[in-house]
């Protein structure tokens, strides 16, 4: 199949402007007989929800969870960025459209990066008008800080807690919507099957997680905002209840997956600590705005980290990346953090962690510039630590609490032990610009879709995205598609589509529950996410790929021999609902050895080994994978490559540097 | 280095909203670096291999911000630690050896899914009736047209930060919501996008919360002590002294 991406034509800074102004409309009356249905009440879906609501669609919003509020989103910590200039330190929508694409590695699409930076700055305006309490100067203007990749100060935030103020605004304007009639909004309902008809999305079929029924959905249109998929790994950042199994359906269904492989590995999340572990913890990477991290550099030094002297600390990324500092991009925060620690220069009780000290900036940045403002001439140790530490928790007060509470020990008394964590998927549903998918009527918002973070997403780019997409591109670009639908009418969830769909999704659940074999869900779900992690995790080779696509097959099989699910189908039974959330992952898996393998090349967080410079960094191969990967399913975990060619136009392709 | 704990627990068990519950008892081997919902983790575990049913609860984000986890543990919601939620309560709080009791949260506007798992629906629909700004998207003027006093942010900021775990109505004798609903009425009020529409907002979430069925403040304070995020009890003068003066407004 030839995917077309659907770029407008026109100069780049145009394209977005010349579409808006020629896309089809519907107008009011046609709007109110089109129905939508939201599955995903994150940014990227109660943004969309509430904005198309509001533009007169029927909308049906469906989240897991037992309110929408809910959704992963609410968990997003450092902040949000945008090319508002407010700062006057030279950002321009340019500058962000750059960043972006150099920081995806060059492996994302122009036009949607593009658009995305263009809109961004709309996004800081509504959320303000929403009640959003971003963090202000005592001007009272909003306050900016630093993300990795960009040496600019153009994020904006609320303490380390953006991610839930964000999303409290979207939810504000879902529940109104709600209120007002123009939304229904189904909370623990679980995407379990799309409904197509003559090629087309005309629904869903839904599972009320409660009584644990089957229910049908028609729709004109479906948009998937159901977030990435990290949790395939076990291990992750994400939320336990984050998973593939909307977005696997749709792929099944038709839907190309682009880019299975480009996985974003947080440099800074608070190390495992045992086998019982269930998730793990991210430490915002605002913090390193103000924390340095480094290592001994004496093998299995044993001294408190605070009486290792300068002159026995190797600050590694200052010392790698003198341009950028402790603010590389996560992907190359993340290989130096694991390339010290195979080395043996590890700290902790596994030594597989990097120190984060706050020391030096808590005293010498923050200490002595509030001695200054206090007129303290001369201030001594403890003067500056006292007034440094008002603060450092300020501004991260809620992230050192937090990082307390896991490990016991307090952060600004004895630097944060990290190392890498899972965290967000780059890869997710293909999309063309309008974020269809390849089955017609069906879109994918935000984290879901694979469109504007290429190979590495940059911080605080995630929450712009999915806020881009929900507020104020898919209330346009759907138009295209349902202005040619306003003849169709609603179609009645007898119909055979509708039976054969929902009784799909009914056997399978049956399937499930009859093994009844000897293993719990969750020991499969441990054992593949080990499989991934150590083969498909922050460094890949041609080996271990083929080894885990064979050890994830079997695994696979064995799930169908030996699972076994306790309870019934019809009640709220969380570990059916967890059964077919690892099944999915079961296939995702292979899917993304399969695209790592096919990539022979290492860009953002995709490292191949057999590709890196001599200083181990990633070396991309432009001449042969200069491309995305949009995987069709065939039949039984048989995938077919389509490639969808990537273009620069804007922006002159190098090698990327930032040091 | 990892000891390990014997911890003996009593824990509600209820089939529906609709059957009558009790108390099952368990023991578990846990390590004092588990979270409380890893060591209900490993009971569950524990159930599935030995052929039982799992202890359902809710829980998603298990970093304190999603406020879908909610147990009572010895009575206390979210347990003995103050200013945490359950996911991030450790083993280390507890002692070889204890007896924990972990229920769900008690309310009638919470009515019990099964075991520890409730139905908080009644939040939306407060937030639904009024708890927000009406802006459509597209209107906003831009961002930094509205200056904003860093402290009536700030202040804004704290109330933003409730997570909607209702252990506020869990802990209080009378059920009531008025500290979740004093956080969002403090917050909107207090920021100049909010103020147009403050007398029908807090008139219509009162409403809402009273037909929901949450009960009275009568000032023990519960609510913010037990608050895994501390929201100050202020926000409940500033919800009563908002109703009144929409009251007195006549709305």
């Amino acid at each position: 199949m030839k995917l077309d991406s659907k770029i407008p034509k026109g100069s780049i800074a145009d394209k977005w402007t010349q579409y808006r102004s020629s896309v089809s409309l519907v107008n009011p009356s046609n709007k109110r007989n089109l129905e939508i249905i939201v599955v995903g009440t994150g940014l990227a879906g109660a943004s969309a929800a509430s904005s198309l609501a509001e533009l007169g669609y029927k909308v049906k919003a469906f989240c897991f969870q037992d309110s929408p509020r809910r959704a992963h989103s609410i968990a997003a910590q450092g902040g949000i960025n945008a090319a508002k200039n407010y700062q006057n330190d030279g950002d321009s929508v340019y500058r962000l459209f750059y960043d972006t694409i150099k920081g995806g590695d060059y492996r994302s699409r122009e036009a949607n990066v593009h658009r995305l930076a263009e809109v961004s700055t709309s996004i800081i305006d509504q959320c303000v008008a929403q009640g959003v309490p971003f963090a202000r100067e005592y001007g009272g203007t909003l306050s900016n800080r630093s993300f990795g990749g960009t040496q600019v100060q153009r994020t904006f935030y609320a303490a380390g807690q953006t991610g839930q103020q964000l999303l409290l605004g979207a939810y504000s304007g879902l529940e109104r919507q709600v209120g007002l009639g123009n939304i229904k909004m189904y909370a623990r309902h679980e995407m379990v099957e799309v409904v197509k008809i003559d090629g087309k999305a005309q629904g869903i079929i839904a599972r009320n997680l409660i009584t644990g029924e089957l229910e049908r959905h028609f729709a004109h249109a479906v948009l998937l905002c159901t977030g990435g998929y990290g949790n395939v790994f076990y291990l992750s950042t994400n939320a336990m209840g984050s998973n593939v199994t909307a977005a696997w359906k749709a792929h099944k269904a038709g839907a190309f997956f682009g880019n299975p492989c480009f996985t974003q590995i947080h440099p800074t999340c608070i190390p495992v600590s045992g086998h019982y572990q269930s998730k793990l913890t991210l430490m915002s990477e605002s913090l390193r705005n103000d924390g340095r991290i480094w290592v001994p550099k004496i093998k299995d030094d044993s001294r408190n980290p605070n009486n290792i002297p300068e002159e026995d600390r190797d600050y590694y990324l200052e010392r790698r990346y003198p341009a950028f500092g402790n603010l590389v991009p996560r992907d190359i925060a993340s290989r130096a953090a694991k390339e010290r620690c195979d080395a043996g220069f590890g700290v902790g009780p596994n030594k597989m962690a990097v120190y984060l000290d706050f020391k030096h900036n808590l005293m010498y940045k923050y200490g002595q510039s509030e001695a200054s403002k206090l007129g303290i001439v001369n201030p001594d140790d403890d003067t500056l630590t006292r007034l440094g530490k008002a603060v450092v928790k300020e501004k991260y007060g809620n992230l050192f609490d937090m990082y307390k509470q896991i490990t016991d020990e307090d952060p600004y008394e004895i630097p944060m032990r990290i190392y890498p964590a899972v965290h967000y998927t780059m890869g997710g549903l293909w999309v063309d610009y309008d974020l269809m998918t390849t089955i017609p009527g069906m879109y994918a918002l935000g984290e879901a879709n694979f469109s504007d973070h290429g190979a590495n997403r940059l911080g605080a780019s995630a929450l712009m995205q999915g806020l881009a997409d929900g507020y104020f591109v898919i209330p346009y670009t759907i138009g295209s598609y349902l202005s040619k639908e306003i003849h169709t009418k609603p179609i009645s969830t007898d119909h055979e589509a509708f039976v054969a769909a929902e009784k799909f999704a009914a056997d399978r659940i049956s399937m499930l529950m009859e093994i009844q074999g000897t293993r719990s869900v969750e020991s499969y779900h441990r054992e593949l996410g080990l499989i991934m992690w150590n083969k498909c995790g922050m460094a890949r080779n041609e080996k271990g790929l083929k080894e885990a696509i064979e050890e994830i097959k079997e695994l696979r099989t064995n799930f169908y021999k030996n699972v076994r699910i306790p309870g019934s189908i019809n009640e709220f039974n969380p570990e059916l609902d967890k059964a077919g959330r690892v099944a999915d992952f079961l296939e995702l898996g292979e899917l993304m050895c399969v695209d790592a393998l096919e990539r022979e090349e290492s860009c953002g967080g995709h490292f191949r080994e057999e590709h890196q410079t001599e200083d181990g960094e990633a070396l991309r191969n432009d001449d042969t994978h200069m491309y995305v990967s949009a995987w069709e399913h065939k039949a039984n975990c048989q995938w077919e490559l389509n490639k969808e060619a990537l273009n620069y136009e804007n922006i002159k392709i190098q090698q990327r540097s930032y040091k | 280095m990892i000891k390990s704990m014997k911890i003996n627990l009593k824990v509600w068990r209820q089939r529906n909203a609709d059957s009558v519950g009790n108390f099952a008892d368990y023991t578990v081997e846990a390590s004092p670096d588990m979270s409380f919902l890893e060591m209900f983790d490993v009971l569950n575990e524990q159930l599935i291999e030995n052929g039982r049913e799992p202890v359902a609860f809710d829980h998603d984000c298990r970093e304190g911000i999603c406020g879908m986890c909610s147990m009572v543990i010895n009575g206390r919601p979210h347990g003995p630690k103050r200013g945490v939620t359950t996911c991030q309560l450790h083993m280390r709080s507890f002692n070889d050896g204890d007896t924990i009791s972990v229920e769900p949260w008690r309310a009638n506007a919470f009515p019990v899914v099964k075991d520890l798992s409730v139905n908080r629906s009644a939040f939306d629909r407060i937030i639904s009736a009024g708890g927000f700004i009406s802006t459509n998207t597209g209107n906003a003027v831009d961002a930094n047209t509205i200056l904003i006093q860093k402290e009536i942010a700030d202040e804004a900021f704290k109330a933003a930060t409730c997570i909607g775990c209702g252990a506020c109505v869990s802990a209080c004798k009378n059920a009531s919501a008025m500290l979740f609903v004093g956080a969002k009425v403090t917050q909107l009020s207090l920021l100049p996008q909010g103020k147009p529409e403050k007398e029908s907002r807090v008139v219509a979430m009162v409403n809402q919360m009273d037909a929901e069925g949450f009960g009275a403040c009568t000032n023990t304070g519960a609510c913010f002590a037990e608050c895994p995020k501390q929201i100050p009890l202020s926000v409940i003068s500033t919800l009563n002294r908002e109703y009144l003066s929409a009251k007195l407004s006549g709305k």
